[in-house]
């Protein structure tokens, strides 16, 4: 099993004040699966994509998250990158000051630092952004410019997603990708999450509100979040069942 | 002039300074002025890295001459107390460009202190200074700016920003604005924060560790100091010895 999340608790708020969040989470996803998250608001999706990245200011309460094995709550969040792990944002940070080329290169060469692997040179470096910006249909020019700083909603989702690809992770939470995206932009992205992350030895987590992605992204599973729980798993149709009906009448 | 004794904590140019670093110096270093003087049309850079294992005290007089440039970038990382002080007259139509980065720990006190005089119409002055510090250590930018009565059609920026990498390091700003023209821009802003949290833990999201995470960071925050400074191997020189100093910086 690639992630296997076993009855997880976290809470918000830290030590003084905590809210618990996630009250028993199950979730086990192989790899080779797009496994969709759906749910209601405040059911706990964007805090199980932070606790997997290792987000300061979320405490885990109980259970236990392995990945590929390994112990992934015991890893640092560059550490959990290294090994794998990408976690795409909802809201992508802007850093003003550094360059997305700088930036990228930097954490790529950390990873593969940290696996034992040698660095790119710059130029080997610059040939790879190209490539994966050409993917998801973004400017070069966008890639020298400040990380996300300036950029719209959906041009800040499609560098994710070009970081995606130039950081060439195992497995992707992908947390609300599909928000801020207009309908060319939702059919590119879904294309570079198909293009860089559908292999028999890859696996996604996609965070969704709609439909409208599992369109381009085919999830093999989709599993509802209610409450802090897994409460509901089943194939792409149940994601049908949910656009038509709504989460009450499913879960009901 | 020679000063018969040290100044004191009341004399408003030194309220922030490490009055024992200062001590230790001596009366003498006090009269060790640096007179530079511009010729009418002329442009002069000076790019420096100042500081040490001792205290330091850097004076430097200016008079930029009609239309002339003068531009001046300083890397303050010293080991003990490091004090530089610029005084500058500006004639008509001169500029004068400044951008510093007091930078380190060690409860050590490290500082600017500006004095721009606008003596005449259309000059015009330019000053970034930016503060990292964390350890007990104190940044302190003092600048004071004078417009007289007919220097119309100045304009004069300044802007500090302090970045604290943990309780217990300070940075004090304090800008002085003596406007006498009517005509005239002065802008001054002074901030003071944290690191940036989320933008750290992204980086790290993305492979990057926490000190090299914590140094492009501090490397962008610093940076506006120097972007007037277009000689590459001088921006690369002053940048290098902020960033070296960052070593150790608690995490």
């Amino acid at each position: 099993m690639m992630l296997e999340i076993t009855n997880l608790h976290a809470t918000v708020g830290g030590p003084d004040n905590p809210t618990p969040i996630l009250k028993g989470l199950t979730l086990h996803v192989p790899a080779g699966e797009i496994h969709a998250i759906m749910g209601p608001n405040g059911a706990g999706k964007s805090t199980l994509a932070n606790v997997l990245g290792g987000k300061p200011g979320y405490d885990v309460t109980a259970g236990s998250v392995t990945f590929n094995g390994q112990d992934l709550l015991a890893l640092d969040p560059h550490e959990r990158a290294a090994a794998g792990l990408f976690l795409g944002f909802q809201y992508p940070v802007e850093i003003p000051g550094v360059s997305n080329v700088q930036f990228l290169r930097e954490a790529l060469n950390a990873q593969r630092k940290a696996r034992g692997e040698a660095p790119l040179s710059g130029g080997e470096f610059l040939k790879l952004a190209k490539d994966k910006a050409a993917l998801l249909q973004m400017d070069m020019d966008m890639l020298k410019r400040q990380v996300n700083v300036g950029f719209s909603g959906g041009e800040k989702k499609r560098a994710e997603m070009v970081q995606m690809g130039i950081l060439n992770p195992s497995f992707a939470v992908l947390d609300e990708t599909d928000s801020g995206l207009d309908i060319d932009a939702l059919r590119i992205v879904g294309a570079g999450i198909n293009a860089i992350m559908r292999a028999p030895d890859k696996a996604v987590l996609l965070i969704t509100h709609y439909q409208r992605l599992l369109d381009v992204v085919k999830p093999d599973k989709v599993s509802v979040l209610a409450d802090g729980r897994i409460v509901e798993t089943g194939g792409p149709e149940l994601a049908l069942r949910l656009e038509a009906e709504g989460y009450d009448a499913v879960m009901a | 002039m020679t000063l018969a004794t040290l100044p004191t904590r009341r004399d408003e140019a030194w309220r922030y300074a490490d009055m024992d670093g200062l001590a230790r110096l001596g009366v003498a270093a006090l009269d060790q002025w640096k007179e530079i003087a511009l010729a009418p049309g002329e442009t002069r850079r000076h790019a420096m890295v100042v500081g040490s294992a001792a205290p330091e005290l850097h004076r430097i007089r200016l008079a930029i001459g009609e239309g002339a440039r003068a531009e001046l970038f300083v890397t303050n990382a010293g080991g003990d107390y490091t004090r530089v002080e610029v005084e500058v007259r500006l004639a008509k139509g001169a500029h004068f460009e400044f951008g510093g980065v007091t930078i380190g720990g060690a409860g050590v006190t490290r500082e600017f202190v500006t004095q721009v005089v606008h003596a005449e119409p259309e000059a015009t002055s330019n000053q970034t200074i930016r503060a990292v510090h964390w350890a007990g250590a104190t940044g302190n930018f003092l600048g004071e700016i004078k417009v007289a009565r007919h220097a119309q059609k100045t304009d004069a920026a300044q802007d500090f920003k302090g970045l604290l990498l943990e309780a217990g390091a300070s940075a004090n700003a304090v800008p002085q604005l003596e406007i006498f023209a009517d005509d005239v821009k002065c802008a001054h802003g002074a901030t003071v924060g944290e690191l940036d949290e989320a933008a750290r833990f992204y980086m790290m999201a993305r492979g990057v560790d926490p000190a090299t995470a914590q140094r492009l960071l501090v490397q962008a925050f610093i940076g506006d100091a120097f972007v007037a400074l277009s000689d590459a191997g001088e921006h690369e020189r002053l940048l290098d010895a902020a960033l070296a100093a960052l070593e150790g910086a608690k995490l």
